[in-house]
Order: C-alpha cells, then structure tokens, then sequence
C-alpha cells in the first residue's frame, strides 16, 4: 500500500486540524446534550466538509476515495456522532448528484455544499432494516407527482435536515425520491436515548398523503434500490469503515496514555504483561483496519469490480476490532472508564453502533463468505479452461 | 461490438458467482449477479466506454445480458460520437 500523495496528505492534515480544534474537545458535551449545535453545522459547511463528496460543478471539493476515506476517518476520531451526519448527508448528495434532474441538482446540491442546507437520507423503517428492498413506505402516481405514505425511522440527521433521500416502493418496483422537509405531510420527530451516536441528530419521519412532484423521483421507477440507494449505501459503507477506523485510533491513543500514566502495584499498567496483551492487540487491529480501509480506498478509486467487496470487508473487519478495543479500553481504565469524565465510555458506546449500521454485520458476513465461495468458483474455472488448452 | 462484448463479458466475469456463463443469458433474471453489482455496472460502461448512462438509460433490457449491454454501448456511441473516441 501507497502512502497518501500530497493533496491526500495534505486534506488529511487540514481534517485532523478541524476536528482537534474544533470537534474532539466538545464530543462528550454534544454526546451528553444529543445534539450538534447548528454554530457548527455551519461551521462544517464554511469549511467545506459538507461539500466534501460534492463536485466542484457545485461547489464542492469532490475529493477522490482516499481523501475522502482519510476526512471520515478523522471526524471518526472526534465524533462519530458528527461523522454520521456526514455521512447522510454525503450518502444523499451522491443519490442527487448522480440521479437527480438538472433542476433538483442545481436546487440543491451548491446548498448541501455550503452547508446552508442539510440532507438526511431514509431507508430505514420500524419494521425493516437489513432487508431494505423490502421497504413498506409506499408512493403512488397522482397527478403531476408521487403521493408518499409510511414512516422511516433511526434517520441520521433528520431532526435538522432541510431534505431527505426516501426509499419507497411502488407498483412498479422501488423508487427514491428527494423530499422537502417541508412539504406538507411530512411530520419528524426525534429519537433520544441512543446508546451510541447520541448527538446524531436521529430521528422517525412520517409521511401522511405527502404530495411531491415529478421532479423528486431520483433514476426511475424500478430502480431506486439497486442504482440510487445501494449505491449510496456503498458510499455510507465505506465513510463508516473509516470512521470506525478512526475511532479505534482514538481508542488506542487514549489506552496507551493511561497505561502509561496510572501505577498500579508499584508500576505503570503498561509494564503488566495482561495489559500490554490487550494494547498489543489493539494496536493490532488498528493496522490491519487502516490497510483494509485503504485497499477499499484503492479499489473505489479505481472502480474495480472487487470494490464493493473490499468496503464490505473493511468495514465488517474494522467495526468488531473497534468493539474488542472499546471493551479493553474500559477494562484498563477501570472504574474511571465507566465515568462522565472521560470520553472512554462513549468510545465504547459508539463502537457498538458500527456492527449495526450501512450493513450490520450479519449481512457483511454473509456476502463474504458468499464471494469466498465464487472466489473459488472462478479458480476452478480458470483451471478447468488452462486445461483445456494443454495437448 | 464483439470487442465491447468481450469487454464486457471480462468484468462481469471478474463479479459472477456463476462458473460460466453466455453473452445471452439474463444476468439479473437468472440471478447471476446481485443488486449491489448493478450500479458497478453502470460505472463500468461509462467509464470504459466514455459513455453517459442518464435516467432514460433505466431500462432493465439494456442491461440485462453481456448482448444486452454491447448494443446498448453501440447506440449511445453513436448518439454521442464525440464521447466515443474519449
């Protein structure tokens, strides 16, 4: 694997600058408040990271994969409440930007990069999660656009979204539209008490014979699953895998300073052989996250067909290494890695979300072991078919 | 065309969880390739081809077999010349 090039590098730099100065030092607050104050929601948007996956037809920076892997990776470290928010909102640009009207997208899209306006994205619903195609939010053709009815819930960002990516199905197949928040019949209601990604923001929203015009159907019908939202998913997938990568990184850092730091039985905890197992292990896993995250990288950028696989396999790796150092983490704080004082213990909360969201882990599962299984498919075909072409 | 077909067949090849297939078979019918491999398609041709694949490319008989695709390559060839030599 290749080191950053300059720009990368340099992207990378400016991110871990913002999020120490301006994320990091006010996660817990955010995280005991539930909620992102809109100072710096605009702040995000004046410093280009909401206009991060954006092009710079509109305003964005259009960052390539790995620049945009390294940008998620630090708000991971500070915030994953923030980077969530991110995400979404990346998620949904993306779904518009490659699917969306020449109107909507000149609507939108330089709004969503400033940061003066906010997209969530909603596929989720009460009863539906793993199983998206399966949606029951319905949108039926009326005259002159779509009238939808259903409810999305655990929706990143709603509470303060201006606009929302919706996947509903139709009579036809699945179709995603792009709604105003403030369209009539569109009622959001927030989610407090989340264990993790406490200041995301999250929340239900309802649509009750909300009317939308053609206009906001993204693609066409029959295909707003495949093309418009697991697309999108795939991006979410891949800023999640580096998310959770950097938040094991501020794990790490912050195991290693208080292993140093506290003495017990005469000795700093990390001269105990116990205590360096776990350090080492999570130090471990960082690496190995780091490097899955980055073939992912290389992979996305290249548009190769192993790409999808690749964020799959990263972010499945990295959400359970970031798990098993979150609970170690804890362990070696002791009882003041169960306190308010320190952000461990929101650390360790976060890490659990990542087995569960863009994919949880289940489903990460069975599509890789699914392609281990074409893997040797295709091996065995490549022997038979070498083969046949010896005499 | 035969060259865009081989093409083709090549990258759907490096995804299939099949061991063989035909340039006429119906990928997605016949469940050869998944959803989330769709929108890798679609990248696909634009980028190899130097193609725009727009909303009312949408319809599931210009993607749905290695034939499929390569005539669908060839049309917008030819309603994009300049696009094609790119």
């Amino acid at each position: 694997m290749t080191a950053p090039a300059a720009a990368q590098s340099g992207v990378a730099q400016e991110a871990a600058a913002f999020v120490a100065r301006t994320v990091a030092p006010h996660a817990d607050d955010w995280d005991r408040a539930e909620a992102v104050p809109p100072d710096v929601l605009r702040t995000l948007g004046t410093a280009g990271w909401l206009g991060a996956a954006i092009g710079p037809d509109y305003g964005g920076r259009g960052l390539d994969a790995l620049s945009l892997g390294l940008v998620a990776e630090q708000f991971g470290r500070g915030s994953v409440s923030l980077l969530s928010l991110l995400a979404a909102h990346g998620m949904a640009c993306r779904a518009i930007a490659r699917w969306g009207s020449p109107t909507l997208r000149r609507q939108w899209l330089p709004e969503f990069a400033a940061g003066t306006a906010i997209a969530a994205f909603a596929v989720s619903e009460p009863e539906i999660g793993s199983d998206a195609a399966g949606v029951r939010c319905t949108a039926a053709r009326v005259a002159g656009g779509w009238r939808l009815d259903g409810c999305k819930s655990w929706i990143s960002g709603v509470q303060v979204a201006n606009a929302v990516v919706v996947l509903a199905r139709t009579d036809h197949g699945s179709a995603a539209f792009l709604v105003d928040a403030k369209m009539a019949g569109v009622d959001v209601q927030p989610i407090r008490g989340m264990l993790g990604f406490r200041a995301a923001m999250l929340g239900t929203i309802e649509f009750a014979d909300c009317r939308v015009p053609d206009d906001c159907l993204l693609a066409r019908v029959g295909f707003g699953f495949s093309h418009v939202i697991g697309d999108a998913l795939d991006l979410g997938r891949f800023c999640i895998a580096w998310g959770a990568s950097g938040l094991l990184a501020a794990v790490v850092d912050a195991t290693v300073t208080r292993a140093q730091e506290r003495e017990q039985f005469g000795a700093a905890l990390i001269k105990h052989q116990l205590i360096q197992r776990m350090i080492a292990d999570m130090v471990t896993d960082r690496s190995a996250a780091r490097l899955l995250c980055e073939a992912a990288a290389e992979a996305r950028q290249a548009r190769t067909p192993s790409a999808l696989m690749a964020t799959n396999t990263a972010k499945y790796f990295a959400s359970r290494a970031v798990v098993r150092a979150a609970s170690d983490a804890v362990q070696i704080h002791g009882a003041a890695g169960l306190g308010p004082d320190l952000p461990v213990q929101r650390y360790y909360r976060d890490a659990k979300a990542f087995e569960l969201i863009e994919g949880s882990n289940e489903i990460q599962q069975m599509l890789i072991a699914r392609d281990a299984q074409s893997h040797i498919a295709r091996e065995t075909r490549k022997i038979i078919l070498s083969g046949e072409g010896v005499v | 065309m035969t060259d865009a077909r081989d093409r083709i067949h090549a990258f759907v090849s490096g995804h299939l969880q099949s061991v063989a297939f035909a340039d006429e078979d119906d990928l997605f019918g016949d469940g050869l390739v998944n959803s989330l491999f769709a929108m890798q398609l679609v990248m696909f041709l634009e980028q190899d081809f130097g193609i725009e694949v727009t909303n009312d490319d949408l319809d599931m008989d210009n993607f749905r077999s290695i034939a499929a695709m390569a005539a669908f390559v060839a049309r917008k060839r030819i309603e994009v010349p300049a696009l094609a030599t790119s």
